[in-house]
């Protein structure tokens, strides 16, 4: 269980995130989403600390992240980064073993993770193990990268626009095969992207911010049904408004 | 090309011992101080400052240096010493600031993913900065080592024998030969020292295991050759004491350091270590400190440079009088006796011109100085030497040059310059038809050849002393040119030279 609590990062005299308070259930998956700029991104580092927040504090599962040290607090938190993330001189296998190497795992219980998790997100592990990063598709790179955020069986995942980068079929293969792992591992994961469609498919709630500030919180179905404001509305709305467009386009036959 | 082959081992295994230990040191220093700028912003710029400057500082003088710094600080002054510092710093510099660019050029999406992952600073810094940054300071210490062979050359003026000892000697006693091997020995070896550690570093990028292996070995086996050849000599102790001969960088000092090591061994059966090619300054502060026992050095030289005395007309006697009592009593030098000649500075002009001009004495100059060209060599124009040709004569020349002293000759013989301030005894004036001007007003002070022995020496080792007295009042002027001669023109080696002299008494 992930608890921000009045969160703030302030640059000089920028308020980015302000105040912000949230509650993450166990096995909940919450999306963060907003336009570029709105803090969804610093908010996410806050809970591991890759950005220190100026205010407020992180709990997890009740103790105040701050209380550990930064290293031990991120192995213990799977992180997936928005582009490169993978070490370009280190092959697969090594990649996805850094954290159980960090933890001192014995490097037979490392193979077999490795070959789990290669399994889990659906790559052949004879074939990939001894690849490196640059020889690999931009699906494989991010599959890769999911798999190093599991390997050391954290509870808790943070993820930042993991599939932004990639083309649409594949995101939306990625996508299907996230939805999958997590419901297989209960992970709690927060997640930021500023894609309607991903954060309607994926979130069991998603939460709306816009510069700094927390909008609107609830499963997608209260955003859509009961909006607090019109940015909401028409942010929600967006991915329903352009599926009816596409479905109309396709049932005249012709596009106009 | 044999004879000069012969001493390839010797001075190929010092320039190995310079430049490997060199760059052991410099990558040692450079490569955690470079992490550590880049830790601490404000220690970038110093520390990139201090390197920039150390490399602003000519090479040479920079290994120069070192010799009155060390003997300040009452170590070994000259030898390994004062150049493996010298060449150590100036090593700094591209693995420093390549170390610095490299860390700070690690796209910072792989920094933050290393803290993503739960890497500590540390384990950030060992696993993902310095892999990613190893290219380009591998570069670095490329550069560097192509730059530290060929800066090795130059310790061979501060007394550590290296290749630099073929070019030194070789330009001075015209043996391009020796230049030649010198230069090609360079050359390869920094070549051959590029080439390890590049493929040390590819091997290392692209995990091949055979390149890097045998790259390692060749490495390893080169520092081991350094580490024995270095510790060897100091484990066998001074049970042996050498006696230490020096030489400065011309052909007569070649000669003559033979001469006094060759009566030395004949003498006492004691061992020498020669070191040749000193610098002009640091054979007499070499004296001074001990790490060295004997050389030749000049009374002028002496009295102008060393005693800070204006250049007189007090005669031979008088200078060299004066240079005994001084030495002795100021720097515990001492003055074993006069040689019996005199190598001073005269003017020197192509012999046709002479006779063309109808020019005998300096004093005959004066019309013509307005139409020629005068060349000197690096110190020439700041000794007193000069000032008093300007006062007594008052000589205008169109233009003046500075040169090496080994090239001066030639550019005279050549037409280049038309007077250069040429050394009595050099061999060249004869062999490339030059004729000397009379100092008919006096403006050059005696410069009487004379052995200098340490303090130590002679506590310690008076046999020695008494063997070298056996020297005094032995080489004429015209002895002395003819040997010059034999080497500049005839090209036999100094060391050939002076076993006929010795077998010839």
């Amino acid at each position: 269980m992930i608890e921000l609590d009045a969160l703030t990062k302030r640059y000089g005299d920028q308020v980015v995130v302000d105040r912000l308070s949230l509650r993450v259930e166990r096995g909940e998956l919450v999306v963060l989403l907003g336009t570029s700029g709105c803090g969804k991104t610093t908010t996410l580092k806050m809970i591991n600390r890759l950005v220190e927040p100026s205010d407020g504090r992180v709990l997890l599962d009740g103790a105040d992240v701050g209380s550990l040290p930064q290293h031990e607090l991120r192995r213990r938190i799977g992180y997936v980064f928005q582009k490169v993330g993978l070490f370009p001189h280190m092959t697969v296998f090594e990649n996805i073993s850094i954290t159980p190497t960090l933890l001192d795992w014995s490097a037979d219980r490392i193979r077999r993770r490795v070959d789990e998790l290669l399994e889990l997100v659906e790559l052949d592990a004879a074939e990939m193990r001894d690849r490196r990063p640059d020889e690999l598709s931009g699906g494989q790179q991010q599959r890769i990268g999911v798999a190093r955020a599991l390997a050391a069986e954290p509870t808790v995942m943070l993820l930042d626009e993991p599939f932004g980068a990639l083309d649409p079929l594949t995101r939306d293969r990625l996508q299907q095969s996230f939805s999958r792992i997590r419901s297989q591992l209960g992970v709690t994961a927060v997640f930021v992207t500023h894609d309607l469609t991903e954060a309607l498919l994926l979130g069991d709630r998603i939460v709306v911010m816009r510069d700094g500030h927390l909008v609107q919180e609830g499963t997608p179905h209260e955003l859509m049904v009961n909006p607090v404001d019109e940015f909401v509305e028409q942010m929600i709305g967006t991915p329903k408004r352009q599926a009816q467009l596409v479905d109309d386009l396709l049932g005249r036959g012709t596009p106009a | 090309m044999s004879e000069q082959l012969a001493l390839l081992p010797a001075y190929l295994t010092g320039h190995v011992q310079l430049t490997l230990v060199a760059l052991l040191l410099g990558t040692a220093i450079s490569v955690p101080l470079g992490i550590v700028a880049t830790r601490v912003r404000w220690l970038e710029q110093v520390v990139l400052g201090v390197a920039g400057i150390i490399q602003t500082i000519p090479s040479l003088a920079l290994l120069a240096i070192m010799v009155p710094l060390l003997a300040a600080l009452q170590v070994q002054s000259i030898g390994y010493l004062p150049a493996i510092i010298g060449l150590t710093l100036y090593s700094t510099l591209p693995i420093l600031r390549n170390t610095v660019i490299g860390i700070a050029g690690v796209d910072p999406a792989y920094t933050e993913a290393a803290r993503g992952v739960g890497m500590t600073e540390r384990q950030q810094l060992w696993r993902v900065e310095l892999p990613l940054a190893m290219p380009v300071i591998v570069a670095g210490l490329r550069t560097s080592s192509v730059w530290v062979v060929g800066m090795a050359t130059l310790s061979t003026p501060v007394g550590a024998t290296s290749l630099g000892n073929y070019i030194f000697a070789g330009l001075q006693t015209r043996n391009y030969t020796a230049v030649m091997v010198g230069c090609v020995a360079a050359a390869l070896l920094a070549q051959l020292l590029d080439g390890l550690v590049r493929a040390l570093e590819q091997g290392v990028r692209l995990h091949r295991r055979a390149p890097v292996a045998a790259a390692l070995s060749v490495l390893a086996a080169l520092y081991l050759f350094a580490g024995v050849t270095l510790v060897r000599p100091l484990l066998a102790g001074d049970a042996a004491r050498q006696v230490v001969v020096g030489s400065k960088g011309f052909t007569e000092q070649y000669i003559l350091s033979e001469i006094v090591s060759g009566q030395v061994t004949a003498e006492t059966g004691l061992g020498t270590t020669l070191i040749q090619s000193l610098g002009s300054t640091v054979a007499f502060d070499a004296l001074r400190s001990g790490d060295l026992d004997v050389y030749v050095d000049y009374s002028g030289t002496i009295w102008a440079t060393i005693l800070r005395r204006e250049a007189t007309t007090e005669n031979r006697s008088e200078v060299l009088g004066g240079v005994e009592r001084e030495l002795a009593a100021d720097y515990g030098v001492h003055v074993v006796g006069a040689l019996g000649f005199e190598n001073t500075y005269a003017l020197a002009m192509r012999s046709a011109d002479v006779r063309a001009l109808g020019l005998r004495r300096i004093s005959d100059l004066i019309p013509h100085a307005a139409r020629l060209v005068f060349g000197g060599d690096y110190e020439f124009f700041g000794r007193p030497e000069w000032v008093s040709l300007q006062e007594r004569y008052g000589l205008a020349f169109a233009e003046r040059r500075t040169m090496d002293p080994s090239l001066m000759y030639q550019a005279v013989a050549q037409g280049d310059v038309d007077v250069i301030s040429a050394f009595s005894t050099d061999g060249r004036i004869a062999a490339l038809d030059l004729t000397l001007l009379e100092d008919d007003r006096g403006a050059v002070p005696p410069y009487d050849a004379v052995l200098l022995v340490s303090d130590r020496l002679m506590r310690e080792q008076p046999e020695v002393v008494t063997a070298l007295q056996v020297l005094v009042g032995t080489i004429d002027a015209d002895r002395m040119r003819a040997m010059n001669l034999s080497v500049d023109a005839d090209g036999l080696t100094p060391r050939a030279v002076a076993e006929e002299f010795l077998a010839g008494r």
